[in-house]
């Protein structure tokens, strides 16, 4: 085994799944505490990567772009909540998935009325677009890097709002009793318009952190999406913790999954065997993983405390 | 036998279908058979889904895997019968034996894990195991992989009837759709079709008389399951094509909307839904209107998307709420 390839695969995990902890932490705080499923989660990422490739083609610079998009997707975001989904709050999931599901679909075409068909790209800084000596001898590309570090910096704030200010507080309180914190006099209607543009600027951010890898374009959205419904799922729906590990997790096994599991099939099974089926079984190990979480521990791993009865 | 205004536009519609061919042959366009063909397949498989969705209340979101799994079977037995000269592989019969029977086990595998699940959960359970399908589909090269698998000879039926011919396709599809609709409507009157209906209203009250929901969901589960199965035999051999498209995620999507534009409480919802579905896509990608150069037409989903928004808001048992007799109010 190629112990140096292992560790960059170990990195570009880490960098998966701090993408899709960003992802996973917008989403979960909706579901938890408006109790709403929003498929077009994905499509807001999407926004993010299309915002930053135009505001970066603009000014000329990937930083100021990516510090432009930002406030845009929360915008975006605040006004998807107020003109689309507020009403949907107080219906089943059947509807809340049909009526998001159709924010998809607006978005995908929309996206492809103003920007054309065709995928767009990101350039960055030089300073970015350079690899760095990790250790000594292995070089890894700065902005990987660059995404790992932001991930970590924005998990760590999120943990701080969430613990240990006020508007925390609330969204704690939110996700535990809905109704008592608005007998309480809190605004929940400005709390939940809040935490959705809170979300979807998280999204947006990972968007713009994963457009210069990925290419960006239509439809985007919709693959990482499911990997993030995947990730909350296992993780517990409402649980800002359980999101983060559950990230990491999934994040590791489908990057390192999919670069050694042909290594390891080969070793148990004929080798023509092995080279038909780890493609196939290597996009199915998060699902496979879902499907043993939830067949042990219906809630997932960290179900939080007051909600999911 | 006096028939209400909602069951005479109920049977002038099957009427109209069971007509369709010979109207398609006076216009001399069979394009709209082709169309309609399509329809009813989907109609048959959102009639399988809303027994779990629009009566069971268990939001399965994976329900085209189990179409991809019957049209699957059809692809890989002609496949082996071309590439390796397995004739028995073409036989229809035994495709379509194997195509209920594969889709029942796996309805069974997933519904077992699945059902131990409640509302989002199983909502992302299903849709994760369809995923998984899915890329399984994708990841086996030897059928073909993303790029699916083409069928040069549809199911041999030993001369009972040669699905060749469209006009003979079309009417098992139609008679099919006629049984699955005679079979819901049966299940659903049925002892049976009461505990899953009484499972969705309330739970509780139905362990307390004495019932187990889970033995029931399940069975309902496994037989959408194999319905949709059938639906996928049906829809190989009308594309002659099979790929891993036919079990995505946003299919099953599809298959959702069908029965909320139809309407879910009602036996002939789906149906509409499928042919409200349909329809719109080809109403609406056909608006010959063009703004600034841009042609109108081509974007229809950003017509749809808030269209379906709408529906959900406002018109909450979609087709079903406009014809006569329709339950007010829920």
């Amino acid at each position: 085994m190629n112990w140096l390839l292992l560790l960059e695969q170990i990195l570009n995990g880490f960098q998966l799944g701090l993408l899709l902890f960003l992802l996973a932490a917008g989403l979960t705080l909706v579901f938890g505490i408006m109790d709403m499923v929003n498929l077009a989660h994905g499509s807001l990422y999407m926004m993010g990567a299309y915002f930053c490739a135009t505001f970066t083609g603009w000014t000329g610079s990937f930083l100021i772009g990516a510090l432009l998009t930002l406030p845009a997707v929360f915008i975006l975001g605040v006004v998807v909540e107020i003109v689309a989904l507020r009403t949907l709050y107080a219906r089943d999931h059947l509807d809340q998935v049909m009526a998001t599901f159709g924010l998809i679909l607006f978005f995908n075409e929309a996206t492809r009325l103003i920007w054309g068909p065709i995928g767009l790209a990101i350039p960055l800084p030089d300073f970015l677009n350079q690899t760095v000596e990790i250790i000594p001898g292995v070089p890894y590309p700065a902005f990987r890097l660059a995404i790992i570090i932001t991930g970590f910096l924005v998990a760590g704030l999120l943990y701080f709002i969430v613990s240990r200010t006020k508007l925390g507080m609330l969204i704690r309180a939110g996700a535990s009793n809905r109704d008592m914190i608005g007998a309480l006099g809190i605004n929940i209607r400005l709390l939940f318009t809040l935490v959705f543009g809170l979300g979807a600027a998280l999204a947006g951010l990972a968007g713009l952190m994963a457009g210069p890898i990925l290419s960006v374009e239509i439809g985007m959205g919709e693959s990482i999406l499911i990997l993030t419904l995947v990730v909350i799922v296992i993780g517990g729906i409402g649980s800002i913790k359980g999101a983060f590990i559950a990230a990491i997790l999934i994040g590791l096994i489908d990057t390192v999954g999919r670069s050694f599991l042909p290594e390891i099939l080969d070793l148990i099974l004929p080798s023509q065997t092995a080279a038909t089926a780890a493609p196939a079984i290597s996009s199915m190990m998060i699902y496979l993983l879902m499907a043993l979480v939830l067949a042990i521990k219906p809630q997932g791993l960290f179900p939080p405390k007051g909600v999911g009865q | 036998m006096t028939l209400s205004s909602r069951q005479l536009i109920n049977t002038a519609l099957l009427a109209f279908l069971a007509l369709l061919p010979f109207f398609t042959d006076w216009v001399g366009d069979s394009f709209y058979t082709g169309l309609v063909a399509r329809i009813l397949i989907l109609a048959i498989a959102a009639l399988s889904l809303n027994l779990l969705i629009g009566y069971g209340g268990m939001v399965s979101f994976g329900h085209a895997a189990f179409v991809g799994v019957g049209a699957y079977v059809v692809g890989i037995g002609t496949f082996h019968a071309f590439e390796d000269g397995v004739d028995w592989m073409m036989n229809g019969y035994i495709q379509l034996a194997f195509a209920l029977l594969v889709s029942a086990v796996v309805a069974l595998t997933i519904g077992a894990i699945s059902l131990r699940t409640r509302g989002v959960y199983f909502i992302m359970i299903t849709m994760a195991f369809s995923q998984m399908l899915y890329f399984s589909a994708v990841g086996v090269e030897t059928y073909g992989a993303d790029d699916g698998l083409s069928i040069y000879s549809r199911s041999d039926m030993l001369g009972l009837i040669d699905l060749n011919d469209e006009k003979s396709l079309y009417y098992l599809i139609f008679v099919s759709l006629l049984l699955v609709l005679f079979l819901m409507h049966r299940l659903i009157g049925s002892a049976f079709g009461n505990v899953i209906r009484g499972s969705k209203s309330n739970e509780a009250r139905m362990r307390a008389i004495g019932f187990s929901p889970y033995k029931y969901r399940l069975t309902a589960f496994v037989i959408a399951g194999t319905i949709a199965g059938y639906a996928g035999f049906l829809m190989a051999n009308l594309n002659d094509f099979v790929s891993p498209d036919m079990m995505h995620w946003t299919r099953s999507g599809d298959l959702i909307i069908m029965i909320l534009l139809g309407g879910m409480a009602s036996l002939f919802g789906p149906l509409y839904g499928a042919l409200a579905f349909l329809m719109l896509e080809e109403l609406l990608s056909s608006i010959p209107l063009t703004i600034g150069g841009l042609h109108v037409g081509e974007y229809w989903q950003l017509i749809f998307g808030p269209l379906l928004i709408l529906v959900v808001l406002y018109a909450r048992n979609g087709v079903d709420s406009f014809l006569p007799g329709a339950r007010k109010g829920s």
